[in-house]
C-alpha cells in the first residue's frame, strides 16, 4: 500500500520544529509501523537527505523506548500495544498518517520523534524501590504472599515507563506511571514498610519534575500499552493520605 | 600461550567460600577512595553498579539507551533458574550444575558452573527482597515451572516477563544509589574504546549521543557489562541497538576473545515474513512445556493443519528424543526444526517454519489456564502474525538468540588486561557450547550481585596504578582515534546505507557461519566478509554530522565492527573441528547426526588476540579439566 505521513521534524531542542510531508511507498501489510519507517529512511538517505530520528529498541513491546504519537494518539490506534508492535495491516492503502512525538513540558524534545524522558528516572529513584541493600535477607518462601496480591503487584510492575499516558494526558501528568511502581511496592510486604515515604517522595519528585496533576480524564489508561489501570491512581491517592498521618 | 583461569584449588563444593576467604578486602572508608567505571545496565551491569555503589565504591554506569531500565534484559520472557528445590523433585546445586556442564556439552569451567549454581538460592531470595513479584501459588509460596534441557521444575518465573521485572528490581537498587549519589549515571552515552595505563584497565573514551560530545573517563577499574553480539547476524531476537563495539574495542586493545563462535539459535522464534525484516521475535521457550511441535509427515503437504489427521504428522522431537521431547535443549531443537525443513516438509510462507500446536493442552487443561500461563505470548504473536493461536496453531522457526562466546575472562571475572572485569552475556564463562533456557539471567544476577563485589575488591587491593588523568597521553589519543574514526565514516559520503551493508552480513553469517557450517562454507564466509568491509569502507553513506543526535552515525560504528568481528567468529569456527552444542560441523556428525566432539584435541576454551587488521590473530588455549563430571555424550534420547 501507499501512504502519506506528516512527521514532526526538529533539529534539536532548541529549534523550532515543523510537520513535514513524506510519501511511503510499497508498504506490507505485515511490515511493523518501525520498519515502514525505515523503509521510508532508506530512501531518504540515499536521496541524500537526513533520515527521520526516533527512539525504539526492543521492538517487542517492553523496553518502553518507542514513542510516537500517531493521529493524535500515543502509540497509535491499535489498544495495548506499542508503536514498535503495530502492524501495518491496520492501516489502509492511501491513508494519511501524522506522526508526533510526546508532547509534555516534562518531556523536551531532543531531535525529531526523541523526547527526554529521564524525569521518569528521577521519580524512581526519589523512591520506587525497597531499601534492601544485596546480601544478608531471608529465604524467599520466608514471605508469603497471597495470590491475588501477588497478582495485583504483577499487574502495576507491567509498567514499560515509555510515558504514553503523560503524552495522553491533558495535564502532562504521571500519575499513573507514579502510581503504577506506588501500587506493585505497596502491595508486597517488603514494600509495605517504606510505604508512606515512598509514596510521599515519589509524588513530590512528580510536582518538581513540572508533571501535571490528574483531573481524572482516564486519557493515560487508553493510552497505555500494558492495561495499567486507573484504580491505581486511586491506591496512590489512598497511600498519600494514609501517610500523612 | 597456555591460559590460567585461576580456579581455586580444593573440593568444587568449597571453592568459592575458600577463594573469598583469601580474597583480599578493602576497607568501608577506603572504598569511598575507588572510582569503578561500569559499562552495560542490563542484569549483570545494574546489579554490578548497585551492589558496588552500596559498597561504598564511586560507579560511573553507562548505557545506550534513553534509560538503564531498558536494557535488553528486560526482554526475557521465561524465567530464571535456582537450586532451591522448593518442589521437592531431586534438584540440588549439584544438579543444576551437572545439567548446565551438560547443556553446554562440555566445554565450560566446572567452578565458575559450580559456583552459579552455588549462588543461584541467594538470587531468588535477593529478588524477593526487592519486591520481585514471582508467579505464586494459592498458598502464597514461589510457583516453579520446568524449562527446557531440565527434567525438572526449577524456574522462577513473574509471567512471561521474567527479565522485566528482575531487571525492573536491579534498576530500583541501582536508581536508589544514584539517589544516594553513589552511582552517577550516563544514559545515552555510548562507550567507543577502552584505554590502558601501563597495561592495565583505566578508562574508556565515550560518545555523548546526544551531542556527540566524545569524552574520556577514568577510573581504578573498568566492568564490561553489555551484553551479546547476536546482531552480527543482522536478524537476531536481540534489540536494535545490541552491539559488540564495547568488547571488539577492548579485543583490540588485547582482551582476548573466547569461543566467538559459540552462538545460540533459539527454537521458537516467530518466521521472518519478508525483507523488510528489522528483527525476530523470540516466543518463550516456556511454550514447549504445552506446545507440540510437529510438521506433516509428507513433501508438500499443503492443507491447513487442522485437516492434517494425527498419521500424517510427525512429532519429530518426541519421535527422536522420548525422554526429553519438546523440551530437547535448544540446539538440538532448533537443530531438528532446520533438518525438517531441509526435507521440504516446513510449513508457512517458503517453507521455513514448524507448527507448535497447543490443541492437546487446551483439550486437556481448558483454554483459560492456556490463557492464564501464556496469554500474553499469544497476544503478542497475534499483533505481530495476525493469527489466533487458541484456534490454530504457532508458527515458529529458530533464530539466533544468545551469544555464548565473549570476552575470556578468569575465574574472578577478571580479563586477561589487569583491572578489565567482563560480566553477563558479555564473558565466556558459563555456558560452554550452549546455554540452558533460564540460565543467562541467573549468570547475569550472579555475576553483578554476588561475585564481582568480592573479587574486583582483591583486584583493588593489589593494583599499583592509580586511578589516572584524563589529561594523560593514552586517553588523548584514544580521543584523537575516535574522532578520526566518526570523520572518515561521515566523509565516505557513498551510496549504500549502513542497514544495506549489515543486511549483506547477516545474510552471509546466517547461511555459512550459523545452524550448520562445514569447512566450505566458512571458507567462503571467510572470502566474502572481506570484500563487504572494503566495500563499507569506500561506499558506505552516514548521512549527518558527529556534532548532534546521529543514529545513522552510531548504527556505522557498530557495522563496522560488525563487519571485522564475524571473521573472527569464522576463524574460530573453521579452527574448532569438531561438533559441540550451538557449534555444529557438518563434517563432525554421529551416524544419527548428532554432535561429534573430539574431547581429545578441542577441550579447551579458544581465546583469541588481536595481531592488527592484518594478521591472523593468535589462539590461546585453556584447557578444561572436568573433575567432578565424567565427560559422556550429551544424550537427550
Ligand atoms: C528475547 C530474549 C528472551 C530471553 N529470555 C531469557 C530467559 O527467559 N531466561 C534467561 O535466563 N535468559 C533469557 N535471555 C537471555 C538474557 O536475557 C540475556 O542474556 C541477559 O539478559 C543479558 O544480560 P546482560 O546484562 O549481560 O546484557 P544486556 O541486558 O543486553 O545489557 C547490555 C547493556 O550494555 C549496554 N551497552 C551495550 N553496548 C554498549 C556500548 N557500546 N556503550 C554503552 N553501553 C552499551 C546497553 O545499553 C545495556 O545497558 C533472553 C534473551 C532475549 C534476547
Ligand atoms: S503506565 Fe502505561 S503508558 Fe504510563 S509509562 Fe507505564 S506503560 Fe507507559
Ligand atoms: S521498541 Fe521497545 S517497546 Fe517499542
Amino acid at each position: 500500500m501507499n501512504l502519506t505521513l506528516f512527521v514532526w521534524r526538529q533539529r534539536d531542542k532548541d529549534s523550532q520544529g515543523k510537520l513535514e510531508e513524506y510519501k511511503a511507498h510499497d508498504i506490507s501489510p505485515d511490515m511493523s509501523f518501525l520498519e515502514m519507517l525505515d523503509v521510508v529512511n532508506e530512501r531518504l538517505i540515499k536521496e541524500g537527505k537526513e533520515p527521520i530520528a526516533f527512539d525504539h529498541d526492543c521492538r517487542e513491546g517492553i523496553c518502553g523506548m518507542c514513542s510516537q504519537v500517531i493521529n493524535g494518539i500515543p502509540h497509535g490506534p491499535q489498544g495495548k500495544t506499542t508503536v514498535c508492535q503495530l502492524h501495518m495491516r491496520h492501516f489502509k492503502d492511501g491513508d494519511r498518517i501524522y506522526i508526533e512525538p510526546w508532547r509534555a513540558r516534562a518531556f523536551p524534545i531532543i531531535k525529531d520523534l526523541i523526547v527526554d524522558r529521564s524525569a521518569l528516572d528521577r521519580i524512581i529513584q526519589a523512591g520506587g524501590y525497597v531499601s534492601v541493600h544485596t546480601g544478608g535477607v531471608p529465604d524467599a518462601n520466608a514471605i508469603l504472599i497471597p495470590k491475588p496480591d501477588a497478582d495485583t503487584a504483577m499487574d502495576a510492575a507491567e509498567c514499560i515507563g515509555c510515558g504514553a499516558c503523560v503524552a495522553a494526558c491533558p495535564n502532562g501528568s504521571a500519575m499513573l506511571f507514579t502510581a503504577a511502581k506506588v501500587t506493585h511496592l505497596a502491595m508486597l510486604p517488603q514494600g509495605k514498610v517504606e510505604a508512606a515515604r515512598r509514596v510521599c517522595l515519589m509524588t513530590e519528585q512528580m510536582l518538581k519534575e513540572g508533571f501535571g496533576n490528574c483531573t481524572n480524564h482516564y486519557e493515560c489508561q487508553a493510552a497505555c500499552p500494558k492495561g495499567i489501570k486507573v484504580s491505581f491512581i486511586a491506591k496512590l491517592n489512598r497511600e498519600f493520605i494514609k501517610a500523612q498521618f | 600461550m597456555i591460559l590460567d583461569g585461576k580456579i581455586p584449588a580444593g573440593p568444587i563444593n568449597e571453592k568459592w567460600d575458600r577463594h573469598r576467604q583469601h580474597l583480599k578486602l578493602i576497607n568501608p572508608a577506603n572504598k569511598r577512595k575507588f572510582t569503578i567505571i561500569v559499562v552495560g545496565t542490563g542484569l549483570a551491569g545494574a546489579s554490578a553498579a548497585a551492589t558496588l555503589g552500596e559498597l561504598g565504591y564511586n560507579v560511573e554506569a553507562f548505557c545506550y539507551q534513553d534509560s538503564a531500565r531498558r536494557a535488553h534484559s528486560i526482554a526475557a520472557q521465561g524465567g530464571i533458574n535456582a537450586a532451591k528445590n522448593y518442589p521437592n523433585d531431586g534438584d540440588s546445586i549439584y544438579r543444576l550444575f551437572y545439567d548446565t556442564i551438560k547443556g553446554g556439552d562440555f566445554r565450560a569451567r566446572e567452578a565458575n558452573v559450580y559456583r552459579l549454581a552455588q549462588v543461584s538460592v541467594n538470587i531468588i531470595d535477593q529478588c524477593v527482597a526487592q519486591g520481585v513479584p514471582f508467579a505464586r501459588d494459592y498458598a502464597g509460596y514461589l510457583d516453579n515451572r520446568s524449562f527446557g534441557g531440565a527434567q525438572l521444575s526449577r524456574t522462577f518465573y513473574a509471567r512471561g516477563q521474567t527479565g522485566q521485572q528482575l531487571l525492573l528490581g536491579a534498576y530500583q537498587a541501582l536508581s536508589r544509589q544514584v539517589y544516594l549519589g553513589k552511582v552517577k549515571m550516563h544514559p545515552r552515552t555510548e562507550m567507543l574504546d577502552l584505554v590502558l595505563v601501563d597495561g592495565e584497565a583505566k578508562g574508556i573514551v565515550v560518545r555523548d549521543m546526544v551531542t556527540g560530545k566524545i569524552s574520556a573517563y577514568s577510573a581504578d577499574a573498568v566492568c564490561l557489562c553489555t551484553g551479546g553480539y547476536g546482531n552480527v547476524f543482522y536478524l537476531s531476537t536481540n534489540a536494535m541497538g545490541c552491539n559488540v563495539t564495547a568488547t571488539y574495542r577492548a579485543y583490540k586493545k588485547g582482551a582476548f576473545f573466547a569461543n566467538p563462535c559459540f552462538t545460540q539459535i533459539h527454537p521458537t522464534c516467530i518466521p521472518v515474513s519478508g525483507d523488510h525484516q528489522s528483527k525476530l521475535t523470540l516466543m518463550s521457550e516456556s511454550l514447549r512445556n504445552d506446545g507440540r511441535i510437529w510438521v506433516p509427515k509428507n513433501k508438500g503437504d499443503n492443507r491447513r493443519p487442522a485437516d492434517i489427521p494425527e498419521v500424517d504428522r510427525d512429532y519429530y522431537l518426541e519421535r527422536k528424543y522420548p525422554s526429553f521431547g519438546n523440551l530437547a535443549p535448544r540446539d538440538i531443537s532448533s537443530r531438528a526444526a532446520k533438518e525438517v525443513c531441509d526435507e521440504g516438509r516446513g510449513v508457512g510462507p517458503g517453507g521455513l517454519g514448524v507448527y507448535l500446536d497447543f490443541s492437546d493442552a487446551i483439550g486437556r487443561l481448558g483454554e483459560s489456564v492456556i490463557r492464564q500461563r501464556y496469554g500474553n505470548l499469544f497476544e503478542m504473536y497475534e499483533r505481530i502474525t495476525g493469527e489466533d493461536a487458541y484456534k490454530q496453531p504457532m508458527r515458529i522457526y529458530p533464530a539466533v538468540h544468545y551469544t555464548m562466546g565473549g570476552l575470556w575472562v578468569d575465574y574472578n571475572l577478571e580479563s586477561n588486561i589487569p583491572g578489565l572485569f567482563v560480566l553477563g552475556e558479555a564473558n565466556f564463562s558459563d555456558h560452554g557450547a550452549n546455554r540452558l533456557g533460564a540460565s543467562a539471567l541467573m549468570q547475569g544476577l550472579a555475576d553483578g550481585y554476588f561475585v564481582i563485589p568480592y573479587t574486583i575488591a582483591d583486584y583493588l587491593a593489589r593494583t599499583n596504578i592509580p586511578k589516572p588523568s584524563t589529561e594523560q597521553p593514552e586517553f588523548l589519543n584514544s580521543l584523537e582515534e575516535q574522532r578520526n574514526l566518526i570523520k572518515k565514516l561521515l566523509s565516505i559520503k557513498g551510496k549504500r546505507t549502513v542497514n544495506d551493508f549489515h543486511r549483506e552480513l547477516g545474510k552471509i553469517m546466517w547461511d555459512n557461519v550459523g545452524m550448520a557450517r562445514s569447512e566450505e562454507s566458512l571458507k567462503d564466509a571467510l572470502n566474502k566478509i572481506p570484500t563487504i568491509r572494503e566495500e563499507f569502507w569506500e561506499n558506505v553513506i552516514v548521512p549527518g554530522s558527529g556534532g548532534e543526535l546521529n543514529q545513522e552515525l552510531e548504527k556505522a560504528g557498530r557495522v563496522a565492527d560488525f563487519l571485522e568481528f564475524a571473521e573472527l567468529m569464522a576463524i574460530d569456527a573453521l579452527h574448532r573441528n569438531e561438533s559441540c552444542g550451538g557449534h555444529f560441523r557438518v563434517e563432525y556428525q554421529m551416524p544419527d547426526g548428532e554432535a561429534k566432539r573430539d574431547d581429545e584435541n578441542f577441550c579447551y576454551v579458544a581465546a583469541w588476540g588481536y595481531r592488527g587488521q592484518d594478521n591472523a590473530p593468535e589462539l590461546h588455549k585453556e584447557p578444561l579439566a572436568f573433575e567432578n563430571v565424567k565427560l559422556a555424550i550429551r544424550s537427550y534420547k
